[in-house]
């Protein structure tokens, strides 16, 4: 088996086993707000890193290219509260313009 | 009824994010068959795009592994409230839980008593699975017709995302910051560490910024 398939495989079941056990365990384990808060920071810290690495890396290179356009028009969607479609459509036609034209 | 019909509307809306999910994975050197599996069986959108986004760039499969499931972690914490909410033994529990996203819960807990919460959490959940599944395929179909990713901005479709599902969440300054921090250890650990676990590390900011 390639290591794409063992990656999609092992993943989706990791991800199915937290959603089942989160419907296994009592309600009062959320009632600690300790373990609340790092939850919910979990995919803050997570979604950040993956921003950063996904508009600014090349492998282990740190580069500036037609990405980081493409992410500056995302960031002026969503603080211009513009619908979801648009922001992803907004950032993809920008990286793509500044790619072709740069 | 209007909770049927606003839970497929999320179905809708959400599910067309697939078209970008489907494109991202094929041009991430993922098969279409592969990103089909990813859509019906992981069927988390923030874990779905890491996971092609760190294998395709180059990073350990155990990497793509932990930051995939990690980033499930939240529907694992939906699921404690719903659990509550849902009552369901056996079989209905597995399918309960594989459709336990932000959104099914979402659409629950904004109705007004229990019976449409459960309408709204069903509809919801398998409004978005159906959706999000037709147009992976679509996509996936759609981007091996087109070839290059860089030149159709099918590189920033997935980081444009995360933008777009972060934001909301940073309405305080604590997790501003957090989010700050998180990003530039990130950028500044990518010179030393494998692809991949640049991303990874960034789980002890999140214990480290909700100790206290």
């Amino acid at each position: 088996m390639s290591t794409q398939w063992w990656v999609v495989l092992s993943t989706s079941a990791a991800a199915f086993l937290l959603k089942y056990l989160g419907h296994l365990i009592p309600e009062s384990w959320l009632e600690k707000p300790r373990v609340e808060r790092i939850t919910n920071n979990i995919p803050i810290v997570l979604l950040s890193g993956l921003i950063a690495m996904q508009t600014f890396t090349d492998k282990t290179r740190l580069v500036i290219d037609h990405r980081m356009a493409g992410i500056a028009v995302a960031i002026a969607a969503v603080i211009a509260k513009l619908p979801f479609p648009l922001v992803i459509i907004g950032a993809m036609a920008t990286s793509a313009i500044v790619y072709r034209y740069r | 009824m209007s909770i049927k019909r606003d839970s497929i509307s999320v179905g809708v809306a959400v599910g067309a994010a697939g078209a970008a999910f489907g494109a991202v994975a094929v041009s991430s050197n993922f098969s279409v068959l592969q990103s089909c599996v990813l859509s019906l069986f992981l069927f988390s959108g923030a874990s779905q795009f890491a996971l092609v986004g760190i294998l395709g760039g180059g990073g350990s499969p155990w990497s793509a592994i932990a930051t995939g499931a990690f980033l499930g972690t939240r529907n694992g914490l939906y699921g404690i409230r719903m659990a509550g909410l849902l009552r369901n033994r056996g079989w209905r529990r597995v399918l309960a839980a594989h459709v336990t996203i932000d959104e099914s819960t979402g659409m629950a807990i904004a109705q007004s008593n229990e019976a449409e919460s459960r309408i709204a959490f069903w509809y919801t959940g398998f409004g978005v699975f159906f959706f999000w599944n037709l147009f992976t395929l679509l996509g996936a179909l759609g981007a091996k017709a087109i070839g290059s990713s860089a030149s159709w901005g099918l590189d920033v479709a997935s980081p444009a995302i995360f933008v777009a599902v972060l934001w909301p969440r940073l309405k305080e300054l604590k997790p501003k910051l957090t989010a700050l921090v998180a990003l530039s250890w990130a950028l500044a650990v990518t010179h030393f560490l494998p692809v991949g676990v640049p991303i990874l590390t960034t789980v002890i900011i999140a214990v480290f910024a909700g100790w206290n």
